[in-house]
């Protein structure tokens, strides 16, 4: 059916971004400085989109023939996605002359990997869902190496490249068994004769086949090998933005695929699925990060035990849960994003001091960012009344409503283990003597994407009603 | 029997020889003309099932463009034969060779049990309007249109991409 | 057409599908690993042409088309990671490129 044109302007958060793409090659080319334009044109430009998306949050509407979702949960994801790399950009201006690679291509695919994400969480076609994710994803792969002298960023871009592409196969494949039973991509078709589909084995195995895809981009056990190399070996930065965003994006889409679980009560026929991926993430997560001494690597594992956390909320299946786990991406992402830009500014080049014995007496060197990183440790522990904290609770309260009790007993135990691993952090910083010394530059800019990191971590700690509000006004449209 | 069941079992026949080969060649060139030997039998398969304009893109696109990319780079990179393949790590590579023929049984026999034609009545004429040019070209620029743009920014990503990682000089 | 039943269409794809898994798997050599990945989506392309040709609907046509896309995308993208680490590193076995402990 044609379009109208009002279509396209309720399609303003993909504009703002697609058009700012266009500008900031624009800029590429033809300006100089375009190095130190294009930070901060990106820095609006997410901006702009995040506060458009939570704004419009009430206008719900599909359009272009059930092609693109706007408003309501998109809109959300589309906030989280926005600050979230707004915050890793205002990190990065400091961190890329230190990591070797400041310039301006960095900034323009940060912004497609964004425009992916935007396009996957607004999605209302299988179709619409592939591509955002391969935008996304060639986007990752390519910011996982973009440094390519190093031969632990090529690395680490070659192990994402590989293990991706190849989880490509599984969802196209996937897809194609789900188009082969239904007829059709339209995710609308899907939610509302689920219950019918769900008889038809190969529909099952289609769908199977595209939740294990998945379950390797929300890093989950025994899908997580690529996880630890690439987040170590990637600009701290860019570890920051896929472990967070990219994260969101994915859970984004189970959240679209499953929508009929949780919303029409259709039989959870996942529920041992996710429940398995649940157990073995959290638990594998928190013990193997005991022992690492790398930052950035403890963080890697500690993701993968986050994804098992909210892998319960998807085993649970009830709007509670769902509403839970979006809350817990917006919190984490930040908490994380926070954590990422502190290591950022302590990084010195060539990786140097990545390590957690740089820590110890950071509280003497510059109490500020200790505070700081204390209160990420705190919220990633999940201890109250943090943003982590209230993460967690929706999402046990929702396995206990499903009667998983078990599960969420599991996760509650597996976060008293990860306690330990955080609480070294702060350990560290704080009872013990620096051993090497070495001056910290703080960049102001880097500085700011910490200060509100920090303030929204303990926002949504301390006010978790205002954003849970909104997301459970939305979470079943 | 019918001449279009003999040209599947002929197809069919090529590709699957042409798939194994590619993994079993220890010269990675071989194994990539013999990838390119199979997109042929593939596009072959797609003429039979009605895909015209698929068939054309097939042998375009995949067999033209993006394995002359991969040849191109195998040439420029002349990497050394692989060791036979299964001279290390033998345990593990029989554990995936039989991991691998599992799920392929167990693909196979859901396929027949779950009989997915079960449900479909094949209808030759809207089959082989769907295939056209026309047909495509109409739903990809109506109902499509944002796929499609969005496919023309992961291009741009892609070029980007390329370009950072492969360009002479950093600055 | 007709005289063809859709499992055989189906059943080769599988068959591919799996041999390109299996050669992912067993391989070494980064190119050729990207290659059997090619094989995969190629195997997918296969299904979903053939569920669009007995439906009798474009849509499955125009995925592949889709798909076609992202393989060239990946294809630059990919390549050009490989020769970056290839100029680093002098080889492209994933065997040897492993500096990170697991």
């Amino acid at each position: 059916m044609p379009s109208t044109i009002n279509e396209y302007f309720q399609l303003m958060p993909f504009l703002i971004i697609g058009i700012g793409i266009i500008l900031s090659v624009v800029i590429e080319i033809s300006s100089k400085s375009s190095k130190e334009i294009l930070p901060w044109f990106s820095i609006i430009l997410f901006f702009a989109t995040a506060l458009y998306s939570i704004t419009n949050i009430s206008e719900h509407a599909v359009l272009f023939g059930g092609m693109v979702e706007v408003g309501g949960k998109p809109a959300i994801f589309n906030f989280i996605f926005n600050l979230g790399a707004m915050l890793v950009v205002m990190s990065s201006i400091g961190y890329l002359k230190k990591y070797g690679t400041y310039f301006g291509e960095y900034y323009i695919l940060i912004q497609s990997s964004v425009l992916g994400m935007m396009v996957m969480a607004g999605s209302k076609d299988i179709l619409m869902i592939f591509l955002g994710l391969e935008l996304m994803s060639i986007c990752f792969y390519v910011l996982a190496g973009i440094n390519r002298n190093k031969l632990g960023a090529n690395e680490a871009a070659m192990k994402y490249f590989l293990l991706g592409s190849f989880t490509t196969g599984f969802i196209v494949y996937g897809i194609a068994l789900i188009y082969g039973t239904t007829g059709t991509t339209s995710i609308q078709n899907l939610i509302d004769n689920f219950g019918e589909y769900s008889s038809n084995i190969i529909f099952v195995t289609g769908l199977i086949l595209f939740l294990i895809g998945f379950s390797f981009k929300i890093a989950a056990v025994p899908f997580h090998m690529w996880v630890p190399d690439v987040y170590q070996g990637s600009a701290t930065t860019v570890t920051g933005l896929m472990s967070t965003t990219g994260k969101t994006a994915a859970f984004s889409v189970l959240i679209i695929m499953l929508t009929s679980i949780f919303t029409l009560n259709s039989a959870n026929i996942f529920k041992p699925y996710f429940s398995a991926i649940a157990v073995l993430s959290m638990f594998f997560g928190s013990i193997v990060a005991i022992s690492q001494n790398n930052l950035k690597r403890m963080l890697a594992y500690s993701s993968i035990s986050h994804a098992g956390y909210m892998a319960v909320g998807l085993a649970a299946a009830n709007s509670y849960s769902i509403s839970g786990i979006i809350f817990y991406l917006a919190a984490y992402a930040f908490m994380n994003i926070g954590a990422f830009s502190v290591i950022s500014i302590i990084e010195g080049e060539n990786d140097s001091r990545t390590d957690i014995n740089v820590y110890a007496g950071l509280n003497s060197k510059n109490p500020v960012l200790a505070a700081f990183m204390a209160l990420f440790m705190f919220a990633l522990a999940g201890i109250p009344p943090m943003a982590g904290f209230f993460g967690k609770y929706y999402v046990f309260v929702g396995a206990i409503e499903s009667n998983l009790t078990w599960l969420a007993i599991l996760g509650v135990i597996s976060s008293m283990i990860s306690v330990y691993f955080y609480l070294r952090v702060i350990v560290f910083m704080y009872f013990k003597d620096a051993e090497e010394n070495f001056e910290i530059e703080v960049a102001p800019y880097s500085l700011s994407s910490v200060v509100i990191s920090g303030v929204l971590v303990l926002m949504f700690g301390l006010f978790p009603d205002m954003l849970l509000r909104l997301i459970t006004a939305v979470v079943s449209l | 029997m019918k001449i279009d069941l003999i040209l599947f079992f002929l197809l069919a026949g090529i590709a699957v020889v042409t798939s194994i080969l590619v993994i079993t060649r220890r010269n990675a060139i071989i194994s990539a003309v013999f990838l390119v030997l199979n997109f042929f039998a593939l596009a072959g398969l797609y003429l039979l099932l009605n895909a015209q304009f698929i068939s054309v893109v097939q042998i375009i696109v995949y067999a033209g463009a993006i394995m002359v990319l991969f040849l191109f780079v195998l040439m420029l990179l002349r990497t050394d034969n692989e060791s036979p393949i299964l001279s290390d790590k033998r345990p593990l590579k029989y554990f995936a060779i039989l991991i691998s023929v599992f799920v392929f049984v167990q693909i196979a026999y859901l396929l027949f049990a779950g009989k997915p034609s079960r449900n479909i009545t094949p209808d030759e004429a809207a089959s082989i309007n769907s295939g056209t040019i026309q047909a495509i070209g109409k739903e990809l620029y109506t109902n499509y249109i944002i796929p499609f743009e969005v496919a023309g920014f992961l291009l741009l990503a892609a070029t980007i991409g390329a370009l950072v990682l492969a360009k002479k000089k950093f600055e | 057409m007709s005289s063809v039943p859709m499992e055989y269409y189906l059943i080769l794809s599988a068959f591919m599908f799996i041999v390109g898994v299996t050669g992912v798997l067993i391989r070494r050599n980064a190119i050729v690993v990207f290659m059997c990945i090619e094989l995969m989506l190629n195997s997918a392309n296969l299904s979903l042409v053939t569920f669009s040709s007995y439906l009798g609907n474009p849509i499955g046509q125009i995925f592949v088309f889709f798909v076609m896309t992202v393989a060239a995308a990946e294809a630059a993208v990919g390549l050009a990671i490989i020769i970056a680490i290839f100029r680093n590193k002098l080889t492209v076995n994933i065997d040897e490129i492993n500096i990170f402990k697991w």
